[in-house]
């Protein structure tokens, strides 16, 4: 307890830039403007509550749950690979996963325009092998494919670190006991490598949910996402008030479904990235 | 301000992407002694609510015709003192005295143009004449829409046989059903990348202004320009002074600087925009003074309408785009 102090640079930097930010996001969200200044309603929310918007916060998790289903389908048999092989250039692997991600996200996301574009990369190449060509930019196939591929590693990392941290002599004590290696995987090995599953899919859906660039740049601006109506209010419309409420909205939301995977989580999270 | 210590003054610049011809502001640089901080804002719509949400300092901005006025009427802008800005002499009288700012006091012009359909010839072959194109299905997924709110509302607006001013509900309405119906045949909705896309032959048909026409079909000769004959849009973009400023001179020398006739002609060159500078004009290169893209006959652009500050009807404009995007 005395070395409580300690905290207190963070507790500062915590009111400054996460409660008073929080506090005006409230306050905006429930004011709108008034003859001098503002003043209290829930018109805000009620706009949000209009089919239109519905259908955007359905179209954000829609995308969100299916970029993230892809990046477990193929991030969990990377990861173990990655953990259980004994390779021995294992740690290069592992670095090729981490080295695009020093790269900036907005650069990458810009290079699929040129590989998806019409007369991109991707077709050129189809061209060149006799295929036919596709037509994938500006759809939400290629707002997903950008989301799985920028948010891919955060599916591997903790699951893969969970799974280099399981105890070989769990797994031969089951195979000593007659388990064959199928039954070692649903028995064993998965349930222990479910707290890195739960933080890959949280750290994989929140940003998956809440981004705007993706879609703007690889959706065409066609595919509003909760993000883009976010950033539309603040930066091109100028109504703060419908903003903050949208914004307060996605937060309650990503809160709640945190608390849930917690809840999945149990006892043993911790073993995750966080 | 500055990481190396000097005390050069500085100046703010806030102007839209790829308006300016780059070595200009080197040049200014030089010759004035003075540090340029130069950002791009890609709508009109950004640029204000960027200018007025507070903790930027800009000393020019270039708005158009009615952002100058909405700016004059919200007590924005300073008045600028002519007296500094001598070579304001060479704008052609037809850009003076216009209607979002009469005597001339808070803006002077830099640029003019059109808003029309940008066309590939080798994909479209009937003529383009109108914004009808823009619904054909035939074009469905080739066509690149303008992001810019007050610019696609007016071109539904005008498709359906109304002023692009329209403050009138149930005419917005149908113009926002009219967008949202167009939005199945849109390929993307962006504005600075339509010239780059339609260059690269990406798309058939894009709605982009006059002067990032000419820039396009500079490189790519299937490109053609067209302003609908039942409508369209001319606009005058200016440079003006916020309130803002901490250095009204040198804001005043920079919007000078630009009129000086060889700089006013290297960005009329490099931009591909209309220039209201009767030196530059004189001095364009033959191609380009004679495109017709940047400098239509008059009975071309009869029938084109300037934007209007619609006033509080703005907040009309901004949910039915809101809503146009959002579906």
């Amino acid at each position: 307890m005395k070395t409580k102090w300690a905290a207190s640079p963070y507790l500062v930097w915590m009111v400054i830039f996460i409660v008073v930010p929080i506090l005006l996001v409230c306050y905006y969200s429930l004011t709108v403007p008034a003859e001098t200044g503002r003043e209290f309603s829930l018109a805000n929310f009620h706009r949000f509550l209009e089919p239109v918007y519905m259908k955007v916060l359905f179209r954000s998790v829609k995308l969100a749950v299916i970029a993230t289903a892809i990046c477990f389908v193929v991030g969990y048999p990377l990861a173990y690979i990655l953990a259980r092989s004994n390779f021995q250039y294992k740690n290069i692997l592992v670095m090729l996963l981490v080295v695009p991600m020093w790269m900036n996200f907005l650069l990458r996301t810009y290079a699929w325009l040129t590989i998806l574009e019409r007369n991109g990369i991707l077709n050129a190449l189809l061209t060149w092998l006799g295929l036919p060509r596709v037509n994938i930019l500006y759809t939400e196939s290629a707002v997903v494919l950008g989301m799985v591929y920028n948010f891919l590693p955060f599916m591997v990392l903790p699951i893969f670190s969970v799974l280099s941290k399981i105890d070989h002599s769990i797994i031969e004590a089951a195979e000593d006991l007659g388990a064959n290696s199928l039954t070692v995987f649903r028995r064993i090995i998965f349930p222990l490598s479910l707290p890195g599953v739960i933080s890959g899919i949280t750290m994989v859906f929140m940003p998956a949910v809440t981004t705007f660039v993706i879609s703007r740049l690889l959706g065409g601006g066609q595919f509003t996402l909760i993000g883009n109506l976010i950033e539309q209010q603040f930066l091109y419309v100028g109504d703060w008030g419908f903003g903050s409420a949208i914004s307060l909205v996605m937060m309650i939301l990503i809160m709640l479904s945190m608390a849930v995977m917690s809840r999945f989580a149990g006892e043993e999270r911790g073993l995750g990235l966080w | 301000m500055s990481m190396r210590g000097d005390k050069k003054p500085t100046l703010y610049v806030y102007n839209w992407g790829d308006y300016i011809d780059e070595d200009v502001i080197d040049r200014f640089e030089k010759e004035y002694d003075v540090r340029v901080v130069y950002d791009t804002f890609s709508t009109n719509e950004d640029m204000y609510v960027k200018v007025t949400s507070g903790g930027s300092k800009y000393d020019v901005l270039f708005p158009s015709d009615y952002m100058i006025k909405r700016m004059i009427d919200e007590d924005l802008l300073e008045k600028i003192d002519l007296d500094n800005v001598p070579n304001a002499k060479y704008i052609d009288p037809r850009f003076k005295d216009l209607d979002h700012d009469p005597n001339n006091e808070y803006s002077v012009p830099y640029m003019w143009g059109t808003l029309g359909i940008l066309y590939n010839k080798k994909m479209v072959s009937e003529p383009v004449d109108s914004w009808d194109i823009l619904w054909d299905p035939k074009y469905s997924k080739q066509i690149l829409m303008v992001d810019s709110q007050r610019d696609a509302v007016g071109i539904a607006l005008q498709k359906l046989g109304y002023s692009l001013n329209s403050v009138d509900r149930n005419e917005l309405e149908a113009a926002k059903q009219e967008l949202i119906k167009q939005k199945d045949l849109v390929l993307a909705y962006v504005v600075d990348e339509a010239k780059d896309k339609m260059i690269a032959e990406e798309a058939a048909l894009a709605v982009v202004w006059s002067g990032d026409a000419v820039f396009a079909m500079r490189e790519n000769p299937n490109l053609d320009y067209a302003v609908p004959k039942n409508g369209g849009n001319l606009w005058f973009d200016g440079m003006v002074i916020p309130k803002t400023t901490q250095n009204k001179e040198l804001a005043e020398a920079f919007i000078n600087f630009m009129n000086e006739p060889a700089i006013a002609l290297a960005n009329a060159e490099y931009t591909g925009y209309s220039t209201p500078h009767m030196e530059a004009r004189k001095m364009l290169p033959q191609e380009l003074a004679n495109n017709k893209a940047a400098y239509p006959a008059d009975e071309d652009i009869a029938n084109t309408e300037v934007f209007v500050h619609v006033g509080e009807m703005l907040r009309e404009y901004d949910r039915i785009w809101t809503e146009v995007k959002a579906y």
